[in-house]
């Protein structure tokens, strides 16, 4: 799809729902749920994505949606599969009417607390897709941090202190636990380059089997950066190779971009207040080894794309 | 016509499942439950159901795919007990708060620590007040019966709640009894196909499930679960009547045995009442007045109708299979609350048995009704049925 075809899809997330300023979930659940054709059925963990679009008596989604806990949208989503499934078998759904399955959650509920429904959802094989939106923290709770927030970030249960520096570990490589599963299709994606993400999405509704859409969220509350920026950001992530978009289909790694001129990270972290702290003198070590992660990483990753 | 098997209780809630034909089981083991999902896994391998089987990774997942399944639909089932109930009990909420008709048999056992594997029910007094419709069963007959009231039951449109089909660890689950299985036509077509108003797969007239509601409508969306709930109270009654007629058994909230003229009543639920109908005939044929009062509705409570039955009546012994720590014992709790407002109410002893699996014998169960018969015990002290170093 193109941008005047992805502009022109019905909305099924309603306009009016209470996330932030210049929060990124929008944009990346919109631009998803524009990706198939099929209805779609959705469920979601609770997070800011839940919490802001269905305020009792209202609620965002034109489409059938479920809520049900934190560490569960995939066990909840898949029990709505399965019951197509039986229902399709039994004749109650007509034969020929093929519904589309996709279960949200942030990454508090997927790398963390949701990480064994995912896991089993996606060895079972359910036909479904799972979209992680990443913003790198427990940010519904107040920016607490998660198994994805990256090393040096400052969270308010990991903060930057006179003797810690915030995370004092690397983030959690989700995409690649992901295809250790050996389903059908991974991918990484980030808000600032829609038409990748919708051929993503359209790839991952296509697929038989389980898919799993890792999409790159940054947050103007929990990353503290003016809120007209987070598209910038998302886009600098990648440029700096901190956040590499990239597919697994089948097994085989692919690279989707590569910055014709390639940022810092430091130019990626300057904006955002989480990272304030490390830009003090006595942290210039700190950074060195971040900008040297992001390298290693990175080789690994081209050289899983060269096969 | 109905055939008369050697069945374990496992075989028995394993049969009614097949049965039904539930659209979606997800199954997960634990002892004792494991014994249903593994006979009920064979009649799917054998092509006898055509349900949706999910192996989900815990039970948490179980309760989660069975919250999705119903939301979307379908009629879904999943069975467990003790720490796997435990593991459930933050979606037991979510399923009986989004007001899904999902069945659970529980074969009732001991939670940890110390780890242990027998019966008692600890695990489904820990979720009494979850908003789940609970069926306490004293044997196979009785358990499998039940699990086609509890579909029917909690389908009802002016219930929508789940429901738990309790029966005991081993004792029940395991031992083999002769029993009375109806037939597979008529069992189907007592339960018929489960039909919501507003369904997930219903594309055409999207809803959403499971909203955040604030301090402005939290209130009365439980006032509304609480009201279901005494509804499931006569509706219990309607679908028992019904389920007679296939049947030709009662479904009461309580059994009584030897009730009507008994000076001395124990009140006890599931196998244990069986032990002490034994008992009370071994005794009657002595001449002593005992009965057996055997709550099978645990939630909702039938707390007038008990109220009644046990007016007049001289002594009562509460047996509860679960503690309750620092406070009244489950089952006694409950029966003290009911005597409240009875004029002409018995003395009551409260009595804790049989906790991880314990054996009861009748001859410890025979001191209770002399205990009570002597009139001689002091009704704010609790006893322990068969515990080292305390004699009743």
């Amino acid at each position: 799809m193109n941008y005047k075809q992805l502009v022109n899809k019905p909305q099924k997330l309603a306009p009016g729902h209470r996330s932030c300023a210049g929060c990124g979930f929008p944009p990346i659940v919109r631009t998803i749920l524009a990706s198939t054709d099929c209805p779609i059925v959705a469920s979601c963990s609770t997070g800011c994505l839940e919490v802001t679009t269905t305020i009792y008596p209202f609620t965002s989604w034109r489409i059938p949606f479920i809520h049900s806990a934190f560490e569960n949208s995939a066990s909840t989503i898949i029990g709505v599969e399965s019951a197509y499934n039986v229902l399709k078998r039994k004749g109650r759904i007509p034969k020929d009417k093929e519904i589309k399955f996709v279960g949200f959650g942030g990454d508090g509920g997927t790398y963390d607390i949701g990480l064994q429904s995912l896991s089993g959802a996606l060895e079972r094989g359910h036909d479904f897709v799972y979209v992680l939106y990443d913003n790198e923290a427990y940010m519904n709770t107040g920016i607490q941090r998660s198994s994805a927030t990256p090393m040096g970030a400052s969270t308010t249960t990991a903060p930057a202190g006179k003797v810690h520096q915030g995370k004092e570990e690397w983030k959690k490589d989700f995409a690649k636990i992901c295809a250790a599963h050996n389903i059908p299709y991974v991918a990484q994606a980030s808000l600032h380059n829609p038409i990748d993400l919708s051929m993503k999405a359209e790839k991952a509704f296509r697929t038989k089997g389980p898919a799993v859409l890792i999409v790159f969220q940054p947050c103007t509350l929990g990353w503290k950066y003016p809120n007209d920026m987070t598209v910038e950001i998302a886009k600098m992530a990648v440029d700096s190779k901190f956040w590499p978009l990239y597919e697994v289909e089948n097994g085989k790694y692919k690279l989707n971009y590569k910055p014709s001129k390639e940022l810092p990270i430091t130019d990626y972290m300057k904006p955002q207040g989480r990272y304030k702290h490390l830009f003090r003198p006595e942290n210039k070590g700190l950074l060195e080894k971040i900008q040297a992660h992001v390298n290693s990483e990175w080789e690994k990753l081209v050289k899983l794309c060269e096969g | 016509m109905s055939k008369i098997m050697p069945f374990t209780g496992a075989q028995a809630v394993a049969n009614a499942m097949r049965q039904i034909n539930p659209d979606v089981v997800a199954v997960f083991p634990i002892t004792p439950q494991t014994e249903i999902m593994m006979q009920f896994a064979k009649f799917h391998a054998d092509g006898d159901v055509d349900t949706e089987l999910v192996r989900v990774e815990s039970e948490h997942s179980a309760m989660s795919c069975c919250v999705g399944a119903s939301a979307a639909g379908a009629r879904a089932i999943t069975a467990t007990a003790s720490a796997g109930l435990a593991l459930m009990w933050e979606i037991l909420g979510v399923a009986s708060g989004s007001r899904l008709p999902i069945v659970m048999p529980v074969v009732n056992r001991a939670l940890s620590s110390p780890i242990n594997i027998h019966c008692d029910h600890s695990d489904a007094m820990g979720c009494r007040d979850h908003g789940w419709i609970q069926i306490f069963n004293e044997n196979a007959q009785e358990a499998y019966e039940s699990v086609f009231l509890a579909v029917k039951l909690a389908e009802h449109p002016d219930v929508l709640l789940p429901a738990m089909v309790c029966l005991d660890g081993f004792i029940t689950s395991h031992g083999v009894q002769n029993m009375e299985l109806f037939e597979d036509k008529e069992m189907k077509d007592f339960v018929g196909e489960y039909q919501p108003k507003k369904w997930l797969l219903n594309t055409d007239d999207p809803v959403t499930v499971g909203p955040l509601e604030l301090q402005d409508y939290f209130f009365e969306t439980q006032k509304q679960r609480a009201d279901a709930m005494m509804k499931a109270k006569e509706i219990y009654l309607s679908v028992g009547r019904e389920l007679s007629k296939i049947t030709g058994k009662e479904y009461p909230y309580f059994e009584g045995y030897q009730l009507d003229d008994a000076e001395a009543v124990i009140i006890v639920m599931n196998s244990t009442a069986g032990n002490t109908k034994a008992v009370i005939d071994k005794m009657r044929s002595e001449g002593k007045k005992v009965g057996l009062l055997k709550p099978r509705l645990f939630r909702p409570f039938p707390y007038e109708e008990i109220a009644k039955a046990l007016s007049g009546k001289r002594y009562a012994a509460i047996l509860d299979r679960a503690e309750s720590y620092g406070a009244n014992a489950p089952l006694y709790g409950e029966i003290k609350n009911a005597l409240y407002e009875v004029q002409e109410k018995p003395k009551l002893k409260s009595y804790i048995y049989g906790l991880g699996g314990r054996n009861i014998f009748e001859a410890e169960i025979e001191n209770v009704f002399e205990t009570l018969l002597s009139g001689d015990f002091d009704p704010m002290e609790v006893g322990h049925i068969g515990l080292r170093g305390e004699s009743q």
